[in-house]
């Protein structure tokens, strides 16, 4: 009787290489809340076992399972990408309309920081706007201290400070938001950074990120971003913009796009809607001209 | 009340002072005198420099209570070198400035000291703040400060000119150094000149004996 008693809850387990949990049971047979406790404990993802409850535990094999997960969830939204010319940055976001309710031009993911930094984003919108926020802070407190504008890899630097804070601790869980900075002046040129839920900064000529990024980057690899003008560029990240997004999973979607170069005078504004109107039809154009030669190859 | 002493009137050790800056083509030259006194009685320093440097490419003149612009240098001069060592680049001569105007500024109460920074940056190249006592801050071609100043004013307004060479522009910091310190009791000793440049900063010392002499000397 005994024996069968041991061997009902292993069973039920399916346990077959936790030997802690069978040891848990050999022990305290008879203890139901103990099975429940093992229960819970082993039907969590395989991968991440005990290691993935909080971002101050680090895993056997070294890694923070928490940030990982939070990458993740930058994974789900949709695209954004940022792209560095001789004479500025052009930011572009693939916005998918869930509901033909919406407002058009509402839920923005492009956002200004200070008179020449902009930030595009990608992942959980609230994260990313409370970090527009801490972005804003940061600019505005260092030009009320030093009397000019705050460079962007200082500007970066900080705000990727702020978010690495929140993977160091399991009070608070990390930010599921990645961002790309981008900022344009006379001294200094183009600038673009890009800033991701680990709380890493890095400099780009040309950076994607959200669900098509891997499409996205090897588009991005293609242009010669090094020569080109902002007013070339515009037309050409709307192209990628268009080309990466799915047209079988998400349905409808706006095309925000912003710029801040010489072209603006250094001021990050959002694209005007003439220019914005002539790189959506060349976007398009481009995208009927490649099925037509798709379908003479065929 | 209080605050409105003029420089010689300060309680404690001040510097009735005369300093002034200049910018020229390519660079700025900013000088003082040396002398630091109580009450305008008793000279405690006959060889005081009341230029400080702040930076590598940044120096500071100061006024008034001697105490205070040492404590706020200091202060700025720490802040600056964080500053610099984050950014990975030199201060510009604006946040030197702004760093110094916010002490001035948030301890306007306490404190009683004016200063002038003159320095060269890669942006702006060769530029002059005043902060004065209270926290205010402007950006200036040509500067004069300090209780000496008062008998300068004529001879700086006529005889400054915008893009001067390096040689004309010492002449001309010379001669207003010399002969405010020639009218003025509380300034004296030597003429300490600080000429800043994109390359290098020279510190230039002019003893009394060999300040010009002008015409009832």
């Amino acid at each position: 009787m005994d024996k069968t008693l041991r061997r009902g809850p292993e069973r039920q387990l399916g346990v077959k290489n936790d030997t802690k949990s069978v040891f848990f049971i050999n022990i305290n047979v008879n203890s139901l809340c103990v099975c429940v406790c093992v229960c819970v404990c082993v039907c969590v993802c395989v991968c991440g076992l005990q290691y993935d409850l909080s971002a101050s535990t680090f895993s056997p094999d070294g890694r923070v399972f928490q940030v990982e997960y939070a990458m993740k969830a930058v994974e789900n939204s949709s695209t954004a990408i940022g792209i560095r010319c001789k004479d500025g940055i052009v930011f572009g976001v693939e916005k998918l309309v869930l509901s033909k309710l919406y407002e058009e031009g509402s839920n923005k993911r492009i956002f200004n920081i200070d008179r020449h930094v902009g930030m595009a984003v990608a992942g959980l919108l609230a994260d990313a706007r409370s970090l527009a926020e801490v972005a804003r802070e940061e600019a505005s407190n260092f030009r009320s201290n030093y009397g000019h504008d705050i460079p962007l890899k200082h500007l970066s630097d900080r705000v990727a400070m702020y978010v690495h804070a929140y993977t160091l601790y399991s009070a608070v869980r990390p930010f599921g938001c990645s961002f790309i900075l981008g900022s344009y002046n006379k001294d200094d040129g183009a600038q673009l950074y890009m800033v991701d839920p680990s709380g890493i900064s890095y400099g780009y000529w040309g950076c994607a990120i959200g669900k098509a990024k891997q499409a996205a980057k090897t588009e991005i690899e293609k242009l010669q971003m090094r020569e080109m003008t902002c007013r070339e560029l515009v037309k050409e990240v709307a192209k990628i913009i268009y080309i990466v997004h799915d047209e079988v999973k998400d349905k409808a979607f706006e095309l925000e796009l912003s710029w801040v170069g010489e072209v603006t005078n250094g001021r990050h504004e959002l694209v005007p809607k003439d220019i914005k109107e002539e790189a959506e039809k060349y976007a398009k154009d481009s995208l009927e001209e490649e099925d037509d030669s798709d379908e003479d190859n065929m | 009340m209080e605050k409105h002493y003029t420089d010689s009137k300060v309680k404690g050790v001040s510097t009735g002072t005369t300093i002034l800056a200049a910018v020229f083509d390519g660079g700025v030259v900013i000088g003082s005198d040396s002398r630091a006194s109580i009450g305008g009685d008793y000279i405690s320093s006959k060889t005081m420099n009341k230029v400080i440097q702040v930076h590598d490419r940044i120096f500071c003149g100061i006024a008034g209570s001697l105490a205070d612009a040492q404590a706020v240098t200091k202060a700025a001069k720490s802040h600056l070198s964080f500053h610099s060592v984050q950014m990975e680049s030199p201060p510009l001569v604006v946040a030197a400035a702004s760093v110094l105007k916010d002490l001035c500024y948030k301890n306007k109460e306490e404190l009683q000291a004016g200063f002038m920074t003159a320095g060269w940056d890669r942006k702006k190249g060769p530029q002059i703040y005043v902060v004065a006592l209270g926290g205010m801050l402007l950006n200036q071609q040509v500067t004069i400060g300090g209780s000496g100043s008062t008998y300068i004013f004529g001879y700086v307004d006529a005889k400054y000119k915008p893009n001067m060479t390096r040689e004309e522009c010492v002449q001309f910091a010379t001669n207003a150094l010399a002969l405010a310190m020639g009218r003025d009791n509380v300034s004296g000793g030597v003429a300490h000149l600080v000429v800043i440049t994109e390359k290098e900063v020279e510190h230039v010392v002019v003893p009394g004996d060999k300040l010009p002499r002008f015409h009832d000397e």
